[in-house]
């Protein structure tokens, strides 16, 4: 069990070369991307507004009902929801959802096209499957994917604000002070630099399990989990690493 | 000419080719034949290089195909064209859609000239029109003509087609076979067809071969059929009764061939 990891391990490093090769057509490689591009970024859109929204929003209420009879003044509250919508909740949460969504999707659509000998008949045309299938996704999310969590992120503050201002928690002042509070460029760097990654991470994997798929529908069914617990797994370790390197 | 030289292959411990040595010959239309499970399609995924095979050697013309680099590999594939089992056409393309995709790919042809090469070849395959179609809203019969088209369409030296009549009606079965031997003469392709069909063997069997569990137990045309002794071919083409009787009958009143049968 444990080998048959380091042998897909291995597999999937190797793989890497087929999938970086030169496309035959260029034309046909951005027709992909764009269509990509475009269900990545549009399809995915509502569950990620959506689930940030509500991040910024619980956030807010959280921290409020933790700090309220202290003296932390309540600005902190907008520097807070910033920073922690910057650096980890935009990046990961969308990252993880989007595995789940974008990650079973590319497995079970890959897969499928292996299983219905779809691969094979454009092998025999004399097309590199790998490359075709994969890299305009993988360079359709490393580009819409960071863009999603810049959205993310700003959603997420405004959720927050439409969850604090409103009912009175504290002023719209106090909130624009915290935003605008003790902020560091830096820490967006590191908000791209997690989205990049996760993109790469998520769809790579994904990819992964769809083509090498084997057997029937269950097995489908499988390789399109695998892909979402794998994904997350990666993803998890992935933003430990970062958060390891670019903060010392 | 394709040539399998000493062809091997195993699956886990299971020995699925055992040694096939055959040459398919040059614009004609080869087949190979044998009981489902005999490795017929395991054989011709190695022709076409979909699966290594694990001793011998694939030879296209003078060039040793199962040594080939990545990039002799698709230059051979330019020159191939396959029909496969379940077709595999793209289901979320249109008819059209899944012929013009080879000429999007690989031609710098204008919309125009690819959109009158798919006529031309739904054309010759009797389906004049049903451009706009799904895969999935024709019939079997005419999933497997659009499989032919897209294999053509680029024009390709050789032609494999993985059981191109299993799942149809005998009639529909015989104008299949019709269609690829005619196109094979026309276009003086080098045919390969798997098939476990007899009526096939006798209508268009130029050059056969006759795989039993892994190993090629005979081979010869569509004449030498009848007048063999070899108990395995006769064990294929005669396993209804009644047609043994039948050609038993017409020997004894002096056939000879299967054009005074
Ligand atoms: N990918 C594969 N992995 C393992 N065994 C296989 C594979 N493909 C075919 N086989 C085995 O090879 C044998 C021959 O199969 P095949 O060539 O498909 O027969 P047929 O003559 O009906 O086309 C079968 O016993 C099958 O189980
Ligand atoms: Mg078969």
């Amino acid at each position: 069990m444990k080998l048959s990891y380091l042998a897909d391990l291995g597999k999937f490093v190797l793989w890497q070369k087929e999938v970086f090769r030169k496309p035959e057509n260029w034309g046909m490689y951005y027709k992909e991307l764009i269509r990509q591009m475009y269900d990545i970024g549009i399809g995915s859109l509502p569950i990620v507004l959506l689930i940030a929204i509500f991040l910024g929003a619980v956030t807010v209420v959280q921290f409020y009902y933790q700090m309220e009879g202290t003296l932390i003044p309540p600005y902190y509250i907008g520097y807070i929801v910033r920073d922690m919508m910057i650096i980890e909740l935009a990046p990961m949460v969308t990252c993880l959802v989007l595995a789940g969504n974008v990650g079973s999707t590319m497995a079970a659509e890959i897969g499928g096209m292996r299983q219905k000998e779809h691969i094979d008949a454009m092998e025999i045309m004399g097309l590199n499957t790998s490359s075709y299938l994969v890299m305009p996704k993988l360079i359709a999310a490393a580009y819409v994917v960071p863009i999603l969590v810049c959205v993310a992120a700003v959603v997420g503050i405004t959720g927050g604000y439409l969850a604090s201002v409103p009912s009175g928690l504290f002023t719209q002042a106090e909130y624009v002070q915290g935003l605008r509070a003790f902020f560091i460029p830096y820490n967006v760097v590191m908000m791209l630099v997690k989205s990049v990654t996760f993109a790469l991470i998520l769809v790579s994997v994904s990819c992964f399990q769809g083509y090498f798929v084997k057997g029937g529908s269950i097995e489908l069914g499988a390789a399109s989990t695998r892909a979402v617990v794998f994904g997350d797994i990666m993803i998890l370790l992935a933003d430990y690493f970062i958060a390891v390197v670019l903060t010392t | 000419m394709i040539r399998a030289e000493g062809i091997f292959k195993q699956f886990g411990d299971q020995e699925v080719l055992k040694g096939i040595d055959f040459t398919f010959e040059a614009g004609k239309t080869n087949l190979i034949i044998g009981r489902s499970g005999a490795g017929k399609t395991v054989l011709l995924k190695i022709l076409v290089g979909l699966f290594a095979p694990t001793r011998g050697r694939v030879w296209f013309n003078n060039i040793d195909y199962t040594n080939l680099d990545k990039k002799g590999i698709l230059a051979i594939r330019k020159e191939v064209g396959m029909l496969f089992q379940g077709n595999a056409l793209f289901d979320s393309m249109t008819i059209e859609e899944n012929i013009r995709f080879p000429m999007d790919m690989f031609t710098p042809m204008t919309a125009k000239e690819k959109l009158m090469r798919v006529d031309e070849v739904l054309e010759r395959v009797s389906l004049g029109g049903v451009n706009p179609k799904y895969p999935s809203e024709i019939s079997g019969g005419m999933q497997k003509r659009v499989g032919i088209a897209r294999a053509i369409v680029l024009k390709p030296k050789y032609l494999f087609c993985d059981e191109p009549n299993s799942g149809l009606d005998p009639k529909t079965s015989i104008t299949i076979d019709e269609l690829i031997s005619d196109i094979t003469n026309e276009e003086k392709i080098t045919t390969i067809i798997n098939t476990h069909d007899m009526n096939s063997v006798m209508e268009i069997g130029e050059n056969i071969c006759l795989l039993k569990q892994g190993k090629l137990a005979w081979k010869g045309n569509k004449d030498q059929v009848l007048n063999t002794d070899n108990e395995e071919l006769e064990a294929f083409i005669f396993a209804s009764p009644f047609l043994k009787k039948l050609v038993e009958a017409a020997k004894k009143n002096g056939a000879t061939s299967l054009e005074n049968l």
